[in-house]
């Protein structure tokens, strides 16, 4: 041996190791895998683990999107782009149910995530199948979610229990259920918000533009910013559309989904400005306060994610 | 608020943010656990690390003030606990209840920390944190000094293999920091740990509370030269970089095999590290090829080293499957089927020795039985007690058997091929966790040898496909005259075969062995094994004997390759073959002077989906030797 010096791996480095570890233990054991896919930048890197996890071959599993119709119109753009560069197959799901009653962000509140999202999860999964659901899900983000499994079991109806789930030691997953049961999978989970940043930095993962500055029809409602995406955006009284440049910390349905103003339009500019910030992430987010603290935690036993 | 200092980002960030990335994407990444019950301050010292780490932003401050007054166990100071008691369950009882991880991040390092409750459950909880961690953090009340759970957490952090221990001599404030209590609980310390083997440790007075000693040297410990908290997690040597320097081993974890050209072998680096050209060996095969290329999405790598996960392709075309393992040619991990290892017990049920698990570790998944445990050990007081199961949150020492041979490591140089879990098959949980001591003498020095002469080509020039034709029945239901004609006809036909009869072999091979469950078993394993040498060697062989256990014959089935083992049920009722008594044995049995008679005093159970049922009411035997022979025949597959 010539050369003794052995390199040693950066943090970016092992979170990849083990995300790619993660993808294919579940390919590995699960009979019908799926990744669901909102188009955000964890969903943009936990496809890009995929692509890497599996090169030369494209991942052995479809996308699915669990849509609600009012997420931006940049995120359909980007993914149905992502699906064809990655050569995977695109399932777009929307409950009939919601669709039928029309339901949305404006009228129902907490009803349109959970009809949407939570229901239109649990419709999709029953519909095609699937056993084991890769989710972007980090730690780092909310408080429940730090005691989350990787690999976290769901009954027969999709209920999370937080006292019956596996211990997992190592790197060994116990990926066996029973028939009905399912998995959801969390390759992200050890991923903290800066390190997804220096991840799209470092591999160069096309996101959704709206995480970067530029000059966008905003009104300024409860204290939120919110973009006028388009024309079913409906406006209060008095409420004239005001062009500012802003930028998203997170995607979700447009009219829910608070922006900050911000000059940041490169990569770098939006880390500086996730750097010096002092407001956590998740803030811009009316899903995580509608029901006090252990909002989230109830969420996730009912089924979303 | 007495201690809330503002967010104050680094200056370069604001100065220089490429800069800053630039030095920041070479980051590494440490793993630690912290070990206490909420009364030593563990929450509030995690909760400070993620405070001075600046990993706490406004609206949460605000939300833990708020909270702190609220249900806060600190009057009107932060309540740090409350930052990182994450369930809804947990925080009405005051105490954590399971496994939770926090991130935060210095200028030289990431941290994981795998928080652990310090009440229920504890063994379970502190085992599965500890099991990916480089470093444990052992604290202690500087009021209290080293208590029995001092002695539980150290003993545990040692057994699942972390080579670093911070003694956290915390609430230091308390005590006044007065020095001559931090070097009594330090020595009381050290003559604890050298008992148990601990070679060495690192103590730091500190206060969660208070800060001191956490992010930077503490003026209220003059007397204290050592390094701060953060300063001593961020020059620690990772486990990873130990690994790398161990030979190559990597598990197998999915074959890649996107056309017929490409056959990638895609799995986490456990240790070492692997360029093109590199001679590997392929376990347990045993055999050899060459590393061709290190593929990734980014072009060929030159290198790749422990704890990556890579793909690689080899130079030969040698068979090389999930679960198998790609190691270094010239260092080849050994390979066995019988272990004495250290299991944690994790289940409500407790352990059933001779009941078979599904055993997992880096190297696959395969069935395994635990023996009765020779002795568990008091996690208290470290006495090894003698007992007969284990159960929650039990240790103990047991010799585990798999049903195959695999690939390992002991646990003390390899935490990946050396850990494992045990699966209930029934109920699909995770019961156990276990680690490799060593494998047991008798297979320790049993190599698999490569052979060059494969039991293809031992078929092939047999110009035939080997089979087991496992006759199984009553005795005197006919099986040895079945059988018997059976070969007459194969060897008419030009056919390789060979009669194994229950009567005869028991007379040489099995002479040691006699009619209890126990010996029956074992008699029918062991025909099982010499069934399929026989068959490796190309034969077409008949096995003539009660063998009245579903298991057991299920076991010999599961020795050989699908679609070579044809049970064959020769069904005649008891009361027929009874009534034949060729041997006059169930005479002898009805009167007494012949016991564990399998159906009269000793079970039978029947073939659920055998490939051949024989009902000799209905079929005479050379009938049903006909039959046979053209089944097996029949299936047979053409010779390539």
């Amino acid at each position: 041996m010539t050369d003794p010096i052995i390199r040693r791996l950066t943090h970016l480095e092992r979170l990849e190791a083990e995300s790619i570890h993660i993808l294919r233990e579940v390919v590995a054991e699960a009979e019908r895998p799926v990744m669901l896919y909102s188009v955000g930048k964890d969903s943009a890197v936990m496809l890009h683990l995929a692509k890497k996890a599996f090169y030369p071959a494209p991942p052995p599993f479809p996308l699915l999107h669990v849509d609600t119709t009012w997420k931006f119109r940049a995120m359909y753009d980007l993914r149905d782009k992502a699906a064809r560069d990655a050569g995977m197959e695109l399932l777009v799901h929307h409950n009939p149910e919601a669709q039928a009653r029309g339901i949305n962000p404006f009228d129902h509140g907490s009803l349109h995530t959970d009809l949407w999202k939570t229901e239109g999860l649990k419709q999709a999964l029953d519909k095609y199948g699937f056993d084991a659901a890769f989710g972007g899900a980090r730690r780092d983000e909310e408080k429940s979610r730090a005691k989350e499994r990787v690999f976290s079991f769901r009954s027969a109806n999709h209920r999370w229990d937080p006292k019956a789930q596996r211990p997992e030691l190592w790197h060994l997953y116990n990926a066996r259920k029973a028939k009905g049961e399912s998995i959801r999978v969390f390759p992200l989970s050890n991923w903290t918000e800066l390190d997804i940043w220096q991840y799209i930095l470092r591999e160069k993962i096309e996101i959704v533009p709206l995480y970067f500055a530029a000059p966008r029809p905003t009104v300024e409602r409860d204290g939120m910013l919110l973009m006028v995406d388009d024309d079913r955006f409906r406006l209060l009284p008095g409420e004239v559309p005001v062009e500012r440049s802003i930028r998203f910390r997170t995607l979700g349905c447009y009219p829910l989904t608070g922006a900050v103003e911000s000059e940041a339009a490169t990569l770098s500019d939006v880390i500086q400005e996730m750097l010096l910030t002092t407001t956590s992430e998740r803030q811009g987010r009316a899903i995580d306060r509608d029901a006090g603290s252990a909002s989230m935690e109830k969420k996730k036993q009912e089924g979303y994610f | 608020m007495a201690t809330s200092p503002a967010y104050t980002p680094d200056a370069l960030i604001a100065a220089d943010i490429d800069a800053y990335l630039a030095q920041h994407q070479n980051k590494s990444l440490l793993r630690f656990i912290t070990c206490g019950s909420v009364d030593d301050g563990k929450s509030t010292l995690i909760g400070r690390l993620l405070y001075d780490s600046k990993m706490i932003f406004e609206d949460q401050l605000a939300a833990l003030e708020n909270d702190s007054k609220r249900v806060g166990t600190q009057g009107q100071e932060i309540d740090f606990a409350l930052l990182v008691d994450g369930l809804a369950a947990e925080r009405e009882q005051g105490i954590t209840i399971d496994v939770a991880y926090r991130f935060f991040a210095t200028e030289k390092r990431k941290f994981i920390v795998a928080d652990t409750p310090g009440h229920e459950q504890y063994t379970r909880n502190m085992v599965t944190g500890a099991s990916t961690a480089d470093l444990a953090v052992i604290l202690i009340d500087a009021r209290k000094g080293v208590l029995t759970q001092t002695r539980r957490h150290s003993y545990l952090a040692h057994l699942i293999g972390i080579r670093h221990i911070v003694l956290a001599v915390n609430k230091m404030d308390l005590v006044g920091y007065d020095r001559a209590t931090f070097d009594r609980i330090v020595a009381d310390y050290a003559a604890f740990v050298e008992s148990i083997g601990i070679a060495g440790f690192t103590a730091i007075p500190l206060s969660g509370f208070k800060g001191d000693n956490i992010a930077a040297a503490s003026v209220n410990t003059p007397w204290y030269t050592g390094p701060a908290l953060i300063e001593h997690l961020e020059s620690v040597e990772l486990d990873s970089e130990a690994a790398a320097a161990r030979p190559f081993r990597l598990p197998v974890q999915w074959v890649n095999r996107p056309d017929l050209d490409f056959r990638g072998f895609a799995g986490l680096i456990a240790s070492g590290t692997i360029r093109p050209g590199d001679a590997v060996r392929v376990l347990p095969s045993g055999r050899t090829s060459r590393v061709a290329r290190i593929v990734s999405m980014d072009g060929d790598l030159e290198q790749a080293v422990a704890g990556q996960s890579v793909t690689l392709t080899l130079t030969d075309e040698i068979d090389c499957s999930r679960g198998d393992v790609i190691a270094a040619a010239d260092a080849p991990p050994q390979v066995a089927d019988q272990f004495r290892a250290t299991i944690v017990w994790m289940d409500g049920e407790p352990l059933l020795p001779g009941r078979a698990y599904w055993l997992k570790t880096g190297a696959g998944t395969v069935s395994a039985t635990v023996q009765p445990p020779r002795h568990a050990i008091d996690v208290n007081t470290l006495a090894e007690l003698s007992v007969k199961t284990l159960s929650l949150n039990d240790i103990g020492v047991a010799d585990v058997f798999t049903d195959r041979g695999i690939a390992f490591e002991p646990y003390a140089d390899d935490r990946d091929l050396g850990g494992f879990i045990l699966i209930d098959k029934i109920t699909n949980a995770t019961i156990a966790a276990g680690m490799i001591d060593y494998c047991l003498r008798r297979s320790q020095n049993v190599h698999w040898q490569s052979i060059d002469i494969t039991r293809e080509a031992h078929a092939a020039q047999k110009n035939q496909s080997p089979r087991v034709l496992w006759f199984t029945g009553l005795s005197g239901s006919g099986k040895s005259t079945i059988a018997n004609l059976v070969e007459k006809k194969l060897h008419a036909l030009g056919k390789h075969s060979f009669l194994l009869d229950g009567d005869n072999v028991r007379h040489g091979l099995n002479r040691d062995l006699g009619f209890t469950d126990a010996d029956r078993v074992e008699n029918v394993r062991r025909v099982g094994e010499v069934a399929r040498l026989m068959a490796d060697a190309g034969l077409i062989v008949l096995t003539a004997f009660i063998s009245p256990f579903r298991a057991e014959r299920d076991l010999a089935r599961s020795m050989l390759p699908a679609g070579e083992f044809v049970e064959v049920f020769v069904d005649t009722p008891l009361a027929v073959a009874e009534a034949r008594d060729v041997k006059g044995l169930y005479a002898k049995a009805r009167s007494g002077k012949l016991a564990n008679f399998t159906g009269i005093d000793s079970p039978y159970e029947p073939p659920l989906a055998p490939e051949i049922r024989v009902d000799t009411t209905q079929e005479t035997p050379e009938a049903a030797a006909e039959r046979i022979v053209e089944h097996i025949l029949g299936i047979w597959a053409p010779i390539l």
